[in-house]
């Protein structure tokens, strides 16, 4: 192979490997805004996985099984809402019950899917046009549906947060909501809402994973995927735009691992190269402290804080 | 107050206490158990077992013979120590959640002083591996906890991200540099001599790993309730600004708390490749520092309750192995897990209303 198939098809796989991982930071990304931390994140990706690989292998057809995905994360993510919003349970427990829960209950729901090749799959879709033009083309413009959804939820993610009435509401539910509340705006309904589109759009990165990167479903798949989308969060500073730059950084890494070890032409042990992800996101998540730190630019200043009115 | 219902001069009101019992915590233990193994039910119900008969016979597994309970004891050690290790990084709100990492790093420490010393004489060796074991652990929490204490990097991600890292380390060592020869490619090391082997109660698999945990958690117990260091951590965890304000050293103890809960950690792989398996090996260890979070919050951060909540948890991953020969899953102990969390944490909220009659304006 030359070297421009190679660059393209890594930077194809690229594409692929970060959808997964842009779902879910997107998700994260819109629950913190409304301030809630959810560290189930992993959870729920897992519960995804397996939910919507088993429906679309009951049904035979994908689209149920995102369906089925979304559903799954969603009634998770509820979990971690009732806790967090209502009783006030400190989130970062929650969050951690919530992780070994999806875990568990994923492993249990799938076990007899292991090692079976998923069924149906999305197909690739060429945009018209776009995709003739060379390099950027076939990179860019012929991927399957959910890869050009994930791409205009970020846009319109961005828009929602940073240009509408209802995104200025919702960052103010997660800076300051007892002012929030006086405006008139509810915060409670606010977080439930968004803990649980936080959870749907996890358990969709689940699915893209077991239904269309892999095409197979195996247990604890998401390997620490979830907790790469928390930290990405932190590395976009809160802004959509820069997590799908942060989920293509990691899809690139992944990608290219997987390409070395195949090759095998560094000689590099594949431990070593697997474990190139995770040393990445310390790095990167150092620098991005370092950053918002230096930009003062930070966290939803109630993240993490439960929300209690004053007893009247 | 809320009131929820009035008559003429009394009223029905809710009264929040701030804290609950240890009496009304011991009972919203044991609802949520119970509440758990309902949830559990339902799945072992969609595997197609009868969930009275798993139940039954994991409890029989664990409780029911010498062995099942030497099985107890045995798998308790691990997650006392590292439970420990998190109660004391919890107590300062420092979510050291790397405790798998750091097992599989004191795993590693020790490996390699019986593997490159092995004639040193049994007491010194052990010794040594003890030291090395803590260190291993330790050294792998201070990385975050120095991000931590300096730069304000988020110890959750990172302490996490060192279990991975540590996992595929050691999984390089043992299919690789330090596989067995003997083997046949397994990934095993060889065995260790017998003087790197921790002594072991006659008739039982249960090793003086038992021991280093009680001692660790009476300390640690002395430690946080009698000493200033100690009222300092417990200071800094109720609120950082309050520790400012009293001229604690934040930065300081940040680290050295992660330093003590990660050794505690490794000496936990320390205790595991020590005392039950001889040898390093892949999958040393089954999730003990993830069970082993759940130690610590269960058992409300107190290293004494540690202790107890630890064979607890312990029955329920040997009872769990048991369900898995029958056929069961063995997630249905993350499953159980998770779910008693949850239940803890919804109870313990809701035991701490109450529901009053008073007259109106009390």
């Amino acid at each position: 192979m030359d070297l421009y198939s190679i660059l393209t098809a890594i930077l194809s796989a690229t594409i692929i490997a970060g959808t997964p991982i842009l779902f879910a930071s997107l998700g994260e990304l819109l629950t913190e805004k409304a301030g809630v931390l959810n560290l189930g994140v992993e959870g729920m990706m897992m519960i995804g996985a397996v939910a919507g690989f088993l429906v679309s292998f009951k049904t035979m057809n994908p689209w149920l099984g995102i369906i089925a995905a979304m559903l799954a994360g969603g009634c998770l993510s509820l979990v971690h809402a009732l806790m967090s919003v209502s009783l006030r349970v400190n989130q970062v427990v929650s969050g951690l019950a919530l992780t070994i829960l999806g875990t568990g209950l994923s492993a249990f729901l799938g076990k007899s899917m292991i090692g079976i090749q998923a069924p149906v799959t999305f197909n690739k879709m060429s945009i018209p046009v776009l995709s003739k033009i060379p390099f950027i083309g076939p990179i860019l413009f012929q991927n399957d549906i959910l890869v050009y959804l994930s791409i205009i939820l970020v846009l319109a993610f961005w828009f929602l947060i940073y240009k509408t009435k209802h995104g200025l509401r919702l960052r103010a539910v997660g800076e300051n909501p007892a002012a929030a509340d006086a405006m008139g705006v509810n915060v409670f309904a606010f977080r439930y809402l968004y803990v649980v589109i936080g959870g749907m759009l996890a358990g969709l990165g689940g699915a893209y994973l077991s239904l269309v990167y892999t095409s197979t479903w195996l247990e604890n798949m998401t390997a620490g995927r979830g907790w790469i989308a928390v930290a990405l969060v932190i590395f976009a500073t809160w802004n959509p735009l820069r997590a799908l730059l942060g989920a293509y950084i990691f899809g690139g890494v992944e990608a290219s691992v997987f390409r070395l070890q195949a090759l095998n032409i560094l000689r590099i042990s594949s431990f070593f190269l697997k474990m190139l992800p995770y040393i990445l996101t310390v790095i990167v998540l150092y620098w991005a402290t370092r950053e918002t730190v230096r930009k003062r630019i930070g966290a939803p200043s109630a993240l993490g804080l439960p929300y209690e009115r004053e007893e009247r | 107050m809320l009131s929820v219902f009035e008559k003429k001069k009394r009223i029905l009101r809710f009264e929040r206490k701030l804290t609950i019992s240890p009496l009304s915590y011991l009972i919203v233990l044991v609802i949520s158990i119970l509440l758990a193994l309902a949830v559990g039910a339902i799945f072992i119900r969609i595997n197609s077992f009868n969930p009275l008969e798993v139940y039954q016979f994991m409890f029989e597994s664990s409780f029911g013979s010498a062995y099942g309970i030497s099985e107890t004891v045995v798998k308790a050690i691990p997650l006392m120590l590292a439970g420990l290790g998190v109660a004391l990084a919890f107590r300062m709100l420092l979510w050291n959640i790397g405790a798998e990492g750091q097992i599989y790093m004191g795993a590693f420490a020790a490996t390699a002083i019986a593997l490159y010393l092995p004639r040193l004489p049994a007491g010194i060796m052990i010794t040594a591996m003890l030291l090395a074991g803590f260190a291993g652990g330790a050294i792998w929490s201070l990385i975050p906890g120095i991000m931590r204490a300096r730069a304000g990097v988020n110890e959750i991600i990172t302490t996490l991200m060192f279990n991975y890292i540590a996992i595929l380390w050691v999984n390089y060592l043992v299919f690789g540099p330090w596989s067995d020869p003997a083997s046949f490619n397994q990934p095993i090391t060889p065995k260790f001599p017998v003087s790197a082997m921790l002594p072991t109660l006659p008739g039982s698999r249960i090793h003086l790993g038992i021991f280093f945990g009680l001692v660790a958690a009476i300390v640690l117990y002395l430690v946080l309730t009698h000493t200033r260091w100690g009222y300092e951590v417990r200071v800094t965890g109720e609120s950082e600004s309050a520790a400012k304000y009293a001229g604690i050293n934040i930065t300081r103890n940040i680290m050295l708390v992660m330093l003590i809960s990660g050794g505690l950690a490794g000496l936990a792989g320390m205790a595991e490749v020590a005392g039950v398996l001889g040898r390093l090996q892949q999958n040393i260890s089954p999730g003990y520092g993830y069970t082993a979070i759940l130690v610590a919050i269960l058992a409300k951060l107190n290293p004494l309750a540690v202790v107890i909540v630890s064979f607890l948890f312990s029955s329920l991953l040997v009872g769990g192995y048991a369900a898995q020969t029958i056929g069961v899953p063995a997630a249905i102990v993350s499953t159980l897990q998770g779910a008693i969390l949850f239940f803890v944490l919804a109870g313990e909220f809701m035991a701490r209303f109450r529901l009053r009659y008073v007259r109106r304006g009390d």
